[in-house]
């Protein structure tokens, strides 16, 4: 696969100094899903404010379909579509309009079989004729999609496209964005919610303070950093852990009727039937035994955190990417 | 060029004006009336003439420029300054458009806008008086200049404005004094000598002056200054606006 977008050495300081973005570098490649995550104010909108040309980058270069977002704006433009993450629409003006409005602004000739195929795929084909202030939450972010939709972009970027979207309408966002990835395009999406980047995503960015912390393949990611816990139910309750088992470092849950053990699924060895063995010879009995693989959730929370700790012990932290 | 970008964000600001085609068309009208009651009729039944014109007629250019003026101004900062107060500014940003492209649009729909009022303006006025137009190409030369020069002037105004009240400062404190004390409503030549002298530092002055010669063949300064101060007022509101895009200032953080 080639990439797409690249993104070199970008860097964002504003006038007061924040530096929103350090030296970043990203190669997407073309017909991927790529999640970006991070925490409030990492960077994430002027990661992509920047490469969308709306905010004019400090230092670095940017590329889309091998056209500099600078030099060559038109040409890279020409193939971005962008959802904002605040619902920024005329209120008085109608739904197909607004649509339209936004392929002839993208050099586009007047297609009304395209925008009726949008808009029929996004819910909003009955809708066409209302003025978006009539429209609720749901809808209008539709609508931000159809306008990116509307002049054929090979690039999407979708910035926090379910926030505050109800469980359904999110399932919904995530068929079409399934099915645009099915017709070629490259999407970027960045969000809070991380079962929306293990449901969706092909690979996982994670920024934090305007530096890339790491990009990687979501399965390889869960399972180069994924802990999994083996449960292990007891019969009977008991109080302390055997002192024979204190090499396995168990954890007691709350009831003590169970113990938990962590175990790192690369290991060569998951020590598992050693633990069990000795859960017979301590004259524990069990009576179930379940195991849990940590979420993307879990390993996103400690790898912020670890970059905190890092970053406080050495006050520097190597990008990953 | 992206004409498409462009024809786009034309009919986009047009939509806005059909929407409230009433306002757009019934405020210039009544007003017109209102000033040719009060100053047609009233007051200009005691002036007679000014410079051999009836005064009812000679109001007319002046009438005209003012709301060319202002509507130019207030259309085309309003049209700029909505998308940045509705954050929709991202769109234009994203766009694989430029700022000439941009420009065109804006200003070229507040023009039409400002054009259409002033020429409603003629309409009712030329139901009040008997308006003989001398130089009928150069008229719509000016009115197309003037409408032009003050939407650009009004799209750096709408970059500039942080909210609504800065929006109307500008042709609430400046521009409305300077058509008032630019010979709207009476020549240069009935002031004492001192502030005929100051009064040609109002650059309004030239723009009423060179119109009303396109009606009356008669003008308080000469046309080809005139046509030079318009001139001149276009291309600095165009260097201001390739200076802003250049820079993104106010648009582009």
């Amino acid at each position: 696969m080639s990439a797409i977008l690249s993104v070199q050495n970008l860097r964002k300081a504003y006038e007061n100094g924040f530096e929103a973005l350090k030296r970043v570098n990203l190669e997407i490649n073309e017909g991927e899903i790529l999640a970006l995550l991070g925490p409030n104010g990492a960077g994430k909108t002027t990661l992509i404010s920047t490469i969308c040309g709306i905010t004019l980058p400090t230092e670095g270069t940017i590329t889309v379909g091998g056209f500099d977002t600078q030099s060559d704006f038109r040409a890279a433009r020409n193939l971005i579509g962008l959802v904002p993450q605040e619902i920024n629409l005329e209120p008085f003006e109608k739904v197909i309009n607004t649509v339209r409005f936004s392929r002839g602004l993208f050099g586009k000739p007047r297609n009304d079989a395209l925008i009726e195929e949008i808009l029929k795929k996004l819910s909003l084909w009955d809708k066409r004729d209302a003025r978006i202030n009539e429209l609720s939450g749901g809808m209008k972010r539709r609508v931000l999609i159809a306008k990116a939709l509307s002049h054929e972009p090979k690039v999407l970027f979708l910035d926090e496209p379910t926030a505050g979207v109800d469980v359904e309408l999110r399932k919904d966002m995530w068929d079409v964005v399934a099915e645009l990835k099915a017709t070629g395009v490259t999407i970027i999406l960045t969000t809070h919610y991380i079962e929306e980047a293990e449901a969706i995503a092909d690979r996982i960015g994670v920024i934090r303070r305007g530096e890339i912390l790491l990009v990687e393949d979501k399965e390889r990611l869960m399972a180069q950093m994924g802990q999994k816990e083996l449960e292990v139910q007891l019969s009977a309750p008991i109080t302390e852990i055997p002192a024979s088992l204190a090499t396995f470092e168990l954890r007691l849950n709350d009831a003590g009727d169970a113990v938990i053990y962590s175990y790192d699924t690369q290991g060569a060895r998951t020590g598992i039937t050693t633990l069990l063995n000795a859960i017979s010879e301590a004259g524990l009995v069990l009576t179930d035994v379940q195991t849990r693989q940590s979420s993307l959730e879990e390993i996103f929370v400690g790898l912020v955190h670890e970059a905190e700790t890092d970053n406080k012990e050495t006050g520097n932290k190597e990008t990953a990417a | 060029m992206n004409w498409h970008g462009v024809l786009a964000i034309y009919r986009f600001e047009m939509a806005r004006f059909w929407r409230t085609l009433m306002q757009s068309f019934l405020s210039p009208v009544l007003s017109t009336s209102l000033y040719f009651v009060v100053f047609g009729s009233a007051i200009g039944s005691r002036i007679e003439e000014v410079e051999g014109i009836q005064y009812g007629a000679f109001i007319v250019p002046g009438l005209i420029m003012l709301s060319v003026m202002t509507q130019g101004i207030s259309n085309a900062s309003f049209g700029i300054y909505f998308p940045k107060f509705l954050g929709t500014i991202y769109e234009l940003l994203s766009a694989p458009i430029d700022h000439r492209e941009i420009v065109l649009g804006y200003v070229g729909a507040a023009a039409t806008k400002s054009l259409f009022i002033g020429v409603v303006i003629l309409g009712t006025a030329a139901l009040f008086v008997d308006l003989p137009v001398a130089h009928p190409w150069a008229m719509i030369l000016f009115m197309v200049l003037t409408s032009l020069s003050f939407a650009l002037m009004g799209f750096i105004i709408g970059i500039w404005a942080r909210s609504f009240e800065q929006l109307q400062l500008v042709p609430l404190l400046v521009v409305t004094p300077l058509v008032f004390l630019g010979g709207a409503f009476y020549s240069i030549s009935m002031l004492p000598p001192i502030w005929q002298s100051i009064t040609l530092f109002n650059p309004v002055v030239y723009l009423i002056s060179g119109f009303r010669w396109s009606f009356f063949d008669a003008a308080d300064v000469p046309i080809a200054i005139s046509l030079g101060a318009i001139a001149g007022f276009t291309i600095l509101c165009l260097v201001v606006i390739a200076w802003i895009f250049r820079t993104g200032w106010r648009i582009r953080s």
